[in-house]
């Protein structure tokens, strides 16, 4: 049973990861042939003997076990961080005993003529041996290189000194003669079959000894692929930082001995960098995977952050905005948004603070919009006939589309405006 | 418990955020306008951690009666110190103090047991007033939160069945109170509005962080991950 704050942990993206269990891959350090089973033992928290125990009890059925024990070796990257429990002696000889009985029981399996698992015994079995030791070669190849920095293809094959080139020697070696006798026992082939036999041998024997190298070589491209991605994404941050940030802050400092001036460009700077960070299409927003057709943006809250940073621009002031809910901007709302913009100039305009609340709410049937300031306030029966912001452009705007005005107000006490109007019919409400 | 102690030494606050430059300058304001205010308890920084590390050696060390807390910060942020010091040390309180406005942030460090949010534009007054208000035991809903938390429990149209009434769904009056906060409306003036006691409207206030920390029904932390919105 979770807590409410652990599921919150989980969905944080910015959080670090948390403990789950420990990547798939093969440890180095831990390892007896490649270290797949000791991956396998850390990523399933069970006692490493175990996974042992049961490739060799699948090296029994028809060599199984040697075949899944291939693959996985092919396809888990390697770690070069070491396991958390380092490897007793006693570790080591149990799973040296294992790996024998793994063999034996591969060739007992298959002496026993179990249905196709022949192949284990004879020489494909001793060209399966050479191919493990170049593969492990390999390996070990690559971690000196990880360590002195060598180039991909110098460090393939032949990094390890004179014991490793020998070793890789032998294995290949060890491929060659099983793959010549397995073709020089096939004895009733004509002499085109068995030079066809022969070519595509030696071309199975060439990709088997290979594989190591193709893998690194995709490897690296793909680690290639990641950096040039990574790379792009910080020269467009960088990008954007330089044209919005640092091009405000100049002008701040140009600026500086006009207070007005200077909270305006900060003011405009943060709103832009806010919606780049958190807006709908914002740099961090989540790509959305569950589009069900057209993403239809809904336009309503939008609308009315636009018009409130466009009145903090002009008038240099701040409009907290909050809107719940969001719709799309049909019919009566840009008429709407135009009313709400007009309230906050005069709030703007006319409170003498810095600062003004803007909330709106979309409901199924109506939209709500209050703007309100805790500024100067005034007497609405003793405003000059000749104003007409309140009278036309809020007043009149929102009768015409069959929405209403109230108004709060007293001289000291700050003004709202609250402003209502119906949704037209089949709405959709996002 | 701390009411006698507190009219002597003042509110012991402890600033968390990885920022120095902004801890000094809360620190200022806080320094000014928490010692000249005459409606309250004076408000005394004693102490400031720029990691999480630092933050939880801190607090434990020093139980103070409110943490303003970061919410992001390198490993794991303030939720992640709520989650190792609210154990050790249940009465301290703290009032997430963020610049970021993402609902998920909120939502979060919220769910994780913040007693309020606000943001880095607040003034050094109503920060001192916030400090003393979630220090009395009363939640601080800036208005953008008490948006949030509307929209999060908002009725739609084919939205998850209602689970547990108790936490799943706020009462008419909770509403208006939430309405009222999101216009910008202090206390006083939502308890003059509805003509209710200002007491009543901390206890509806108390009751909705409540919710909001308990309530799954519309998973908030999913909805607040897939709203990022200004």
């Amino acid at each position: 049973m979770s807590t409410p704050a652990d599921q919150v942990n989980g969905d944080r993206r910015r959080a670090p990861p948390v403990a789950g269990p420990p990547r798939l891959c093969r440890h180095r350090s831990d390892r007896v042939i490649a270290g797949v089973s000791s991956g396998i033992a850390e990523h399933l928290s069970v006692p490493v003997l175990w996974v042992r125990v049961i490739f060799v009890a699948l090296a029994g059925l028809g060599g199984a076990g040697l075949i899944g024990y291939a693959l996985l070796w092919a396809f888990l990257p390697a770690t070069e961080a070491g396991a958390r429990r380092p490897s007793t002696t006693r570790d080591r000889q149990q799973a040296v005993g294992l790996v024998l009985l793994g063999g034996g029981l591969a060739l007992a399996g298959a002496a026993w003529g179990t249905a196709w698992g022949g192949w284990v015994t004879g020489p494909l079995g001793i060209a399966l041996v050479g191919a493990g030791v170049v593969w492990r070669e390999a390996d070990a190849s690559q971690r000196t290189r990880w360590r002195s920095g060598a180039g991909v293809l110098s460090g393939a094959f032949f990094g390890g000194g004179r014991m490793a080139l020998l070793r890789v020697l032998a294995g290949i070696a060890l491929v060659t003669s099983g793959i010549a006798v397995f073709l020089l026992n096939q004895g009733n082939l004509g002499q085109v079959r068995f030079a066809l036999l022969a070519a595509a041998a030696t071309l199975v024997g060439v990709a088997v000894l290979t594989v190591p190298w193709w893998l690194r070589l995709m490897r690296a491209l793909g680690e290639e692929r990641r950096a040039r991605i990574r790379t792009e994404e910080r020269a467009e941050i960088a990008a954007h930082l330089h044209d919005s940030v640092l091009q405000t802050l100049v002008l701040i400092q140009q600026q500086s001995d006009s207070a007005r001036e200077v909270r305006r460009l900060a003011r405009g700077q943060e709103r832009e960098l806010r919606s780049w960070l958190y807006g709908p299409q914002g740099y961090g927003t989540v790509a959305q995977t569950h589009t069900g057709g057209p993403a239809v943006a809904p336009a309503f809250a939008a609308a009315l952050h636009a018009a409130a940073g466009e009145v903090e621009d002009t008038y240099a002031v701040t409009m907290q905005v909050v809107v719940v809910g969001d719709c799309a901007l049909e019919d009566p709302l840009p008429s709407l948004v135009q009313a709400s913009r007009e309230a906050m100039v005069n709030a703007a305009k006319h409170a003498g603070v810095a600062e003004a609340s803007v909330y709106a709410e979309v409901e199924p049937g109506q939209v709500h919009v209050f703007v309100r300031d805790r500024g100067a306030g005034f007497d609405p029966a003793a405003v000059a006939a000749d104003r007409h912001g309140l009278a036309d452009s809020i007043r009149g705007r929102m009768q015409r589309h069959g929405g209403t005005v109230t108004l709060r107000t007293s001289p000291g006490e700050g003004t709202e405006v609250q402003l209502a109007v119906a949704r037209r019919k089949g709405g959709e409400e996002a | 418990m701390t009411a006698e102690t507190s009219e002597d030494r003042g509110i012991r606050v402890f600033l968390v955020d990885d920022h120095a430059l902004f801890r000094t300058g809360v620190k200022a304001e806080l320094t000014r306008a928490g010692a000249a205010d005459p409606d309250g308890p004076p408000v005394v920084v004693v102490g400031e951690g720029g990691s999480v590390q630092e933050a939880v050696a801190g607090i434990g060390h020093l139980r103070p009666d409110v943490v303003l807390l970061d919410v992001h910060m390198p490993d794991g942020g303030g939720a992640e110190v709520l989650r190792r010091v609210r154990p050790e040390a249940p009465d301290v309180v703290f009032l997430a103090l963020s610049v970021s406005d993402a609902a998920e942030d909120v939502i979060a460090v919220i769910r994780a047991g913040a007693r309020g949010y606000v943001t880095k534009t607040i003034s050094g007054r109503d920060l001192a007033t916030a400090v003393r208000r979630v220090h009395a035991g009363d939640p601080v809903f800036s208005p953008r939160l008490a948006g949030f938390v509307l929209d999060a429990f908002a009725q739609r149209p084919g939205a998850a069945p209602v689970g547990d009434p108790e936490v799943d769904l706020l009462t008419p009056r909770e509403r208006d109170v939430l309405r009222l906060l999101a216009r910008g409306y202090a206390y006083k003036e939502i308890a003059a509005e509805l003509f209710i006691s200002i007491k009543t409207v901390e206890t509806h206030v108390s009751s909705v962080l409540r919710k909001t920390q308990l309530s799954n029904r519309y998973e908030l932390s999913r909805w607040a991950t897939d709203r990022r919105l200004v």
